[in-house]
């Protein structure tokens, strides 16, 4: 019985914990909804008449669809090469035991204490002295900033194949790359969708490095645009909510239909 | 598969070309302007220590380096409280356990620039309504003082953060094999003794790993204080991260930025180093 009550109270705690985690996202939901002059005078509650025109102008302001498509085409491109690149090089590092590779396995290792700060001004300027201060620039970045994770986890993996199966296929008349595509590269599939998530969402969030990179008007990704239409709209909250809610709802469309991938991954990737 | 097999070389181009132009090369070229005058155009006249000299009197980036580390203490002890106490509730034998891990760690896959947006409006708003109902002056003026900015800035890290944190506690936690428990219960342990004297040895390494990360990630935080505070007021809540980008792209002041960003690694680097040495040594221990 005492057991019982018990878990009755943690769940109880549990339940004013997740009220209060969800809180900052039902106050910008529901002002989002609230005419302007309603958020002045009833910050808390549901909107007196729920209007849908902060969304229309929201909508238009942050040139929706194409800020959308900006950050799908950066975020997805980023992740299938930086997937399919760290793989082939986790492979070769982890199939080769020589001294070259321990140390080229340290050095991509090494590379994930480097701060991003530490190395954003000469990026920045040699990347515009040859031009490349746009989209495929900034994606080839990804790669760069991508691949030490990535390979650190694949390369964890990979140590758990054994190399017999290789052994079979070359037998079998199979090249490098058709034992790395048939073989390999299929067996790997629960890291690369861990791989894939862990840098899906740095991705999709950043801002700095595309601030520096794609200035430019028609290329911007939702943070970058984001950022302009809440400077511009710092004293309209209706509008600027509305802003953040349209450019949440992607990624609370993602979550709700993989949460458990997600989670697992995050797991997978944190506890290596 | 062999140096010599032109697959090994081509296996690994594409990242070694990725990583040598993205992160190396311009961390060595970093270095080298660190010790210049150069200010974004044209050829760096060398001069040496000054850069690194000047550092060390200017009150706005000692200030601004004080604030990171006070942040980062902060941020390390609460985001762990928190991410544990949650790990705790959500593995506990209680039916809402997985609805509770989504909403706890739903907060981190959102961008920090976009949360900072979000409480921006609940600590102006959402707290002035707070105060006014209530009266309670203390609710009033978030963000525009030292103080409130700096708990907003914990505040928001918190509600970010322990959910990625709890999930490393909770991988730990699943660990810990539930026949110990049951012969502590059998012995008489309580819930309290059990906790201190089985679960916790056992999820020391979590530890570990997480104070690695809350440490790392709240001393590298850019985006969450950029859109909470933009270093308001008058920088007094600016971190390093903020500091350096705007001396570097703000004030193009790019080589005594960059002299600001070797010190910035150097410190990264050590404290990273040391935890992971630390975390080495316990292992060897346990």
């Amino acid at each position: 019985m005492r057991e019982k009550w018990k878990l009755w109270l943690i769940g109880f705690v549990g339940f004013i914990l997740a009220i209060l985690w969800l809180s900052p996202f039902y106050l910008m939901i529901v002002n989002a909804f609230k005419m302007k002059r309603d958020i002045f005078a009833d910050t808390l509650g549901l909107p007196e008449t729920w209007t849908f025109e902060n969304f229309y102008q929201a909508f238009e302001q942050l040139d929706f669809l194409r800020t959308l498509f900006n950050s799908l085409l950066i975020s997805g491109v980023s992740v299938v090469i930086i997937i399919i690149f760290s793989a082939m090089a986790a492979y070769a590092l982890s199939r080769n035991k020589s001294k070259i590779s321990s140390l080229l396995f340290f050095a991509f290792v090494a590379a994930m204490l480097i701060p991003f700060q530490s190395v954003m001004i000469p990026l920045v300027a040699q990347f515009g002295q040859f031009g490349m201060l746009n989209k495929a620039g900034l994606i080839f970045m990804y790669l760069g900033f991508g691949c030490s994770l990535s390979i650190f986890l694949y390369h964890g993996t990979l140590k758990g194949i054994p190399i017999s199966l290789d052994e079979a296929a070359k037998i079998d008349g199979a090249n490098r790359f058709q034992i790395f595509w048939h073989i390999i590269f299929p067996l790997l599939k629960p890291m690369s969708i861990t791989v894939g998530i862990l840098n899906v969402i740095w991705i999709w969030n950043d801002y700095l490095l595309p601030s520096l990179v794609i200035g430019g008007a028609g290329s911007e990704t939702i943070p970058l645009k984001l950022f302009f239409f809440f400077g511009q709209y710092t004293k309209q909250w209706h509008l600027a909510l509305a802003g953040l809610t349209l450019s949440i709802i992607p990624v609370i469309i993602a979550y709700f239909f993989a949460q458990r991938q997600i989670i697992k991954g995050i797991a997978d990737g944190a506890v290596k | 598969m062999r140096n010599r097999d032109a697959a090994y070389w081509l296996f690994l181009t594409p990242v070694l070309a990725a990583l040598i132009l993205v992160v190396i090369v311009p961390l060595i070229y970093g270095f080298y302007y660190s010790f210049t005058n150069w200010n974004g155009l044209g050829t760096p006249d060398f001069i040496g220590l000054k850069n690194y000299m000047d550092l060390f009197t200017d009150k706005g980036f000692l200030d601004t380096f004080w604030f990171t580390i006070k942040f980062s203490v902060a941020a390390i002890v609460v985001i762990n409280i928190i991410g544990l106490s949650l790990a705790l509730i959500v593995t506990s034998k209680i039916k809402s356990s997985n609805i509770l891990r989504t909403v706890f760690f739903m907060p981190n896959l959102i961008g920090g620039l976009i949360l900072g947006f979000i409480w921006q409006f609940i600590f102006i708003k959402v707290f002035g309504a707070i105060g006014d109902l209530t009266g309670i002056e203390a609710f009033n003026g978030w963000l525009s003082t030292t103080d409130t900015g700096f708990w907003g800035l914990i505040i928001l890290t918190s509600w970010q953060m322990a959910g990625y944190i709890m999930i490393i506690y909770i991988a730990y936690l699943q660990a810990v094999p539930e026949d110990l428990i049951e012969a502590a219960k059998i012995d008489g342990a309580n819930s309290f003794q059990r906790f201190r004297h089985i679960t916790f040895p056992l999820v020391a390494p979590a530890f570990t790993v997480s104070l690695f990360l809350t440490l790392s990630h709240s001393f590298k935080i850019y985006d969450q204080n950029l859109s909470l505070t933009n270093g308001a007021p008058y920088n007094s809540t600016e971190m390093v991260a903020m500091n350096i980008v705007k001396s570097a792209f703000t004030e193009n002041d790019m080589a005594y930025a960059q002299a600001k960003a070797v010190i910035f690694f150097v410190i990264v680097a050590v404290v990273s180093l040391t935890q992971v040495y630390i975390n080495k040594k316990r292992e060897v221990e346990l």
